[in-house]
């Protein structure tokens, strides 16, 4: 059961207060009549599923009822920031596989053992963003 | 009658329990004594029990291996009454109380004679994996009959059938730093987190804390190693910030460091929680702990070598000897032949020489064991065979023999002539394996560590392993890696730790352990004694080398094949030997073959334990409306929906008989439709919308228009997803120019409100904008019926003149002398009033309107009858009527679309996608069948023609039916492939059992179909 973090109340949480609601930063078209029926229906149907970071949408649901966005990693299912509605993730897989390389460490295939490593990576990304 | 004389094996003086106290207990129907400290396990050691239980598979006889969490044998059946029932309960785990009774799991009809040892040897010498499936193959309709009685004779114990008359509670707790585990890392990890200040639960699954150093020999300070365990966990039970969970198991890690523990409160006391001051306390408690940092100090558990005959009783692990020696002050037999390759496990031989019993050899796998435990064996006088292993077993019912040779362990090869040993008990030790189960369940891989022969846990972020559990087995390693380990779990938690002095250990010289996991036969492995690896699941040698040569190459796969690490074991004694086997047998590395994961729980957890207090009428909360008290006089029937209580119906006594559901139905539909009924509809979803933007936000939300809606008026909306497919439906009403109350499904009340959120918060957060649910705010008593105006205007001060307060307006007023908004607006065809009060004024107005309506035979409604109103005015009902793949042009609502509305509304786009433009989509229709006195099935798939081969093309299903009293026939309601271009055609429904009905296509509006009725 995760352990998340309400970037509104400020607080850790349990899960049993939240609601997961799918991949995050899927913003709906401006104009959907000036979509194609491929690019609605890839706006409708088509979401992520890496093996690793991932954004996703959540929500306080039992709590102060915001939404916010988690960065996770699937493999671990470490969550490594929540972030609110609006803001722009400080840690992404790219940021993490090039802090990584500069630090020397190895990321192996997303497995578990990558979790310490990625440690100060998520430290140094967070510093080099801010 | 003295039964103290029974317990023969019992030593004269020693170990940690209180001779004083003599307890009785039944064992398969048979009374013993034991004394207050023993386990059940102990306690038939000490009487001369020697079989405890029949295998899983061969049915054979076993007796006690171990004397911990990992006995995979003494599996009992505890209770002396039904209700008392507990199955697979370790006897190695149960603490004796007086009364207790315990029943071997297997056997039948008891274990001494047993009837399914028959269907072991007809399976012949070798049961291969898988045997059963083989064999009971044919017929495969058999299989369950089969399975039957295969289970009867081959079960895992049984659950009670009476109602557990014992309760069990959920704890939430939070702490800097979890110590799971008791032993030496564990207490010394425990006091430096508690002398730092942290808040610490240190947890340990046994009777009594202090693990390993309850039966050392080793020294502390110079004193009994328990003695130091007794010190600390007193100073622990003194600090504010420890909280000390004895008898409690850690039986599962989930995500970020969420561990439940399982404390046993009572389980020593008695087989139910003994009564204190009246009342029984909880028998167990889950607590939900969610920890800072967690620290694994869960030990090791010993390795059997896996030899012939390795299952018949008086076979036991090495440690379990001493554990039974030193802990309980019994000894397991009189001649013992011990097996080792390592030289921890001499201890067990030295304790049994203390003991005042015979020693017969000590027999070591190493060619030239020399540590200073093997020294003092040999100054003892004990004869210690080098280079050699018990190769096999003698006896049935109880060891009476050892057949030992030399070996070359590396070849896999017997070198020597065998020499048989007359014994009565063989110990062995083929090295020790951390207890990883936990590390396991964060997903984490455990790694393979040469040094050791032994996996160790892969850690997450924030889990820490100290002392035997990351293979320091030594026990002054173990004390200084409690203190290292918990010292940098608290500098995680940015605490320092305050240093804490260790006791004095003697240091021990200790020669290395070599690896020998399967002991080599004269005869190959199939050909040879049973040599078991699972005693638990009766996995073989034989049975791991056939899974290979089938070519089952993964170990995951070997596993499933041979259910080795199944159960309730969980591979605790089996796996790595299996593991180790598997990788011979593919000429691999055990690191190359790699390990199974263990999942939680750790040991079996009660269901009680699990469930707390959320069973029962706890199990899920139960909504009542404001006039539920009201219904339950008045005799309702009640239907859940959601975790509402609704009235279904309510049964009139006619003739001294309760009326049946349809004729309940019948007469409340005739009384709304002819003179006046009630509805308490106050489970509807009630939102309230308001800020500048409610109106624009409504547009956006709903494919109809809102733009003009005036205040005092009502309309119906429907909701849609972004794919198109209607979600919801209801009424909003606009109660000011920037202020609305919408109303929902009952059922979909919740899921609507975090929509609207969804939509604000994520896509247009500008829009000024405020919900707020008051669904339990308002109570909602629909009046409907042509006498619904007379009545009402008899207690309101509302105008109800037709002109003045028209179909789909709504005013405020007080009714029954309370302020009120009453909705003109009608889920039954009928003329209708919906009344909002406040909830805890609705009974107060409901029973004013019954006081006033008997004039008007006010007929009292449920469910059940409106949702028969509803369809004979062919009105849907989202979720039943529609199920996610329904388009308002589906349902023929093209009518309560805004095509033109200038903001692409939620659902929009879709209406033009290639998918929901076809021609041949199903579409909402009515059937009328052409018997008038059938009444289709719900779910019911509609054919074209009911002679085609089967299967037959399938057009569609009827999604409600009922029979409607006013019209004399049955109606429902239907999605049919292009349905709304087959008005007039025949469809027909064929049956289960055999029938075809036969209806005809006809419009939705079954009753009034001007809709002239709601509009008087």
């Amino acid at each position: 059961m995760f352990h998340i973090h309400c970037p509104y109340c400020e607080e850790l949480r349990e899960e049993e207060e939240f609601h997961p609601k799918g991949q995050a930063h899927i913003a709906r078209p401006a104009d959907p009549e000036a979509c194609s029926d491929e690019a609605w229906g890839d706006y409708l149907f088509f979401r992520d599923n890496p093996r690793g970071i991932h954004h996703e949408l959540w929500v306080h649901a039992i709590g102060c009822r915001k939404f916010f966005n988690i960065t996770r990693n699937t493999v671990t299912y470490e969550i490594l920031e929540t972030y609110k509605m609006g803001e722009q993730p400080a840690i992404t897989a790219e940021s993490l596989a090039s802090t990584e390389k500069l630090a020397g460490v190895q990321v192996a295939g997303g497995g578990q053992q990558t979790v310490g490593a990625s440690d100060s990576a998520v430290k140094d990304s967070r510093g080099a963003k801010v | 009658m003295t039964r103290n004389a029974q317990q023969s094996n019992r030593l004269a003086q020693g170990g940690r329990i209180d001779r004083a106290r003599t307890l009785s207990f039944t064992f398969n129907g048979k009374r013993y004594s034991g004394h207050a400290g023993d386990t059940l396990a102990s306690a038939l050691l000490a009487n001369g029990v020697d079989i405890v239980n029949r295998s899983f598979k061969y049915s054979r006889p076993r007796g006690i291996v171990a004397a911990g969490a990992e006995e995979p044998n003494a599996l009992v059946q505890l209770g002396s009454t039904e209700a008392a029932q507990v199955p697979n309960v370790r006897a190695t785990q149960q603490a004796l109380f007086d009364g207790l009774t315990a029943q071997s799991t297997n056997g039948w009809p008891n274990v001494q004679r047993d009837v399914m040892s028959l269907v072991g040897k007809l399976g012949g010498r070798f049961m291969p994996p898988g045997f059963y499936y083989k064999t009971f193959m044919a017929p495969a309709s058999m299989w369950m009959t089969y399975e039957k009685y295969i289970r009867k004779g081959a079960g895992l114990g049984r659950s009670p059938m009476e109602r557990d008359p014992d309760s069990y509670d959920h704890l939430h707790q939070h702490c800097d730093l979890l110590v799971v585990g008791a032993g030496p890392a564990g207490l010394s990890a425990a006091l430096t987190a508690a002398r730092s200040g942290a808040r610490v639960i240190l947890c340990d699954e046994q009777e009594e804390m202090g693990g390993s150093l309850l039966d050392s020999r080793e020294l502390l300070d110079h004193q009994p190693a328990a003695q130091w365990a007794e010190r600390v966990v007193a100073e622990l039970a003194a600090l504010d910030n420890v909280t000390l969970l004895p008898r409690t198991t850690a039986n599962g890690y989930h995500d970020h460091h969420f561990v439940t523990l399982h404390e046993r409160r009572t389980e020593h006391l008695g087989e139910t929680a003994p009564l204190v001051d009246g009342y029984r306390p909880a028998r167990s408690r889950m607590h939900r702990v969610r920890a800072g940092q967690v620290l694994l100090a869960t030990g090791a558990h010993e390795r059997p070598l896996v030899y012939g005959n390795n299952d018949v009783p008086g076979n036991l692990l090495a440690g379990a000897v001493s554990t039974y020696i030193r802990r309980y002050g019994v000894v397991p037999g009189n001649k013992l032949v011990l097996s080792t390759s390592n030289d921890h496990a001499y201890r067990a031989a030295l304790d049994w020489n203390d003991a005042g019993r015979e020693v017969v050899a000590i027999v070591d796998a190493r060619k030239s064991p020399d540590g200073e435990l093997v020294e003092q064996a040999r100054a003892l006088g004990i004869r210690v065979i080098a280079g050699s292993a018990v190769l096999e077993a003698k006896g049935s019912n109880r060891v009476n023999g050892a057949r030992v040779a030399t070996i070359d362990a590396e070849a896999f090869k017997v070198t020597g002539q065998a020499e048989t040993l007359e014994c009565d008990t063989i110990a062995s030790s083929g090295g020790y394996s951390p207890v990883i189960h936990l590390a396991s369940h964060t997903g984490a891989r455990p790694t393979w560590n040469d040094e050791i022969l032994g996996f160790v846990p892969g850690l997450v972020k924030g889990v820490h392993a100290a002392g035997s559990a990351r293979g320091l087995h030594d026990l002054a390693e173990g004390l200084a890696d409690g203190i290292t380990m918990a010292s940098r779990a608290l500098d995680s938690l940015g605490r320092s730790a305050k240093a804490i002095e260790l006791p004095q250990v003697d240091a021990r010289r200790e020669g290395a352990a070599c690896a020998l996991y399967h002991v080599p036969h004269e005869k190959p492995t199939l050909r040879g004694p049973k040599q078991f690896v699972d005693l638990q699941n009766d996995v073989t040698a034989a049975a791991i080398e056939v899974a290979t040569r089938e070519g089952f190459e993964s170990i995951e796969h070997v596993k499933r094949y041979t259910a080795m690490g199944f159960g309730t074991d969980q591979g605790k004694l089996g796996n790595i030997n299996g593991m180790a086997i598997a990788a011979r047998c593919l000429g691999k590395s055990i690191p190359e073959v790699g390990t199974t994961v263990f999942r939680p729980n750790y040991t079996p957890v009660t269901f009680g334990a699990i469930a707390g207090r959320h069973c029962r009428e706890l199990f899920d909360p139960e909504r009542y409306t404001a006039l539920h008290q009201w219904h339950v006089e008045h005799g309702a029937e009640f239907e859940d929906v959601g975790q509402w209580k609704r009235p279904w119906y309510f049964p009139k006594r006619v003739n001294g008989k309760l009326e049946t559901l349809d004729e309940a139905v019948a007469r409340e539909c005739l009384a709304v439709r002819q003179g006046v009924g009630v509805l308490d509809a106050s489970t509807l979803g009630k939102i309230d919308i308001q800020g500048p933007d409610a109106r624009e936000f409504l547009g956006r939300v709903y494919t109809n228009k809102w733009a003009k809606l005036a205040p005092g008026r009502v309309r119906y909306g429907l909701m849609c997803k972004d794919d198109g497919m209607l979600m919801d439906d209801g009424t909003t009403s606009c109660l000011g120019e920037n202020h609305f109350l919408m109303t929902t499904t009952t059922g979909g009340a919740a899921g609507v409100m975090e929509w609207l959120e969804l939509w604000h918060q994520t896509e247009w957060p500008e829009l000024q904008v405020y919900f707020t649910s008051v669904t339990d705010h308002w109570a909602t008593i629909t009046v409907t019926g042509p006498e619904a105006r007379k009545l009402l205007a008899e207690i309101t001060d509302i105008d109800l003149d037709k002109e003045q307060f028209t179909f789909m307006d709504w005013r405020e007023g007080k009714v029954a002398e309370v302020p009120a908004r009453v909705f003109r607006i009608s889920f039954t065809g009928e003329l209708a009033y919906e009344i909002n009060v406040q909830a805890n004024y609705a009974m107060h107005v409901w029973q004013t309107l019954f006081a006033h309506g008997e004039k008007y035979d006010l007929t009292p409604y449920g469910t059940e009858t409106m949702h028969v109103l509803r369809a004979e005015k062919g009105l849907i009902i989202a979720g039943q009527d529609t199920d996610g793949s329904v388009t308002p042009e589906d349902l023929g609502m093209q009518w309560a679309v805004g095509y033109d509305k200038p903001f692409a509304w939620i659902g929009k786009r879709a209406l033009s996608r290639p998918d929901t433009r076809r021609v041949d989509r199903k579409q909402l229709v009515g059937l009328k069948p052409r018997d008038p006195k059938v009444v289709l099935e719900e779910g019911a798939q509609i054919v074209l023609d009911p002679d085609h081969a089967i299967p037959m093309p399938m057009v569609g299903h009827v999604t409600s039916s009922y029979y409607s009293a006013i019209l004399g026939h049955g109606i429902a309601l239907a999605v049919v492939k292009g349905g709304h271009n087959r008005m007039g055609e025949t469809v027909y429904l064929p049956m289960v059992d055999g029938q075809v009905h036969e209806a005809e296509i006809v419009s939705n509006v079954f009753y009034d179909p001007k809709g002239e009725r709601q509009h008087v």
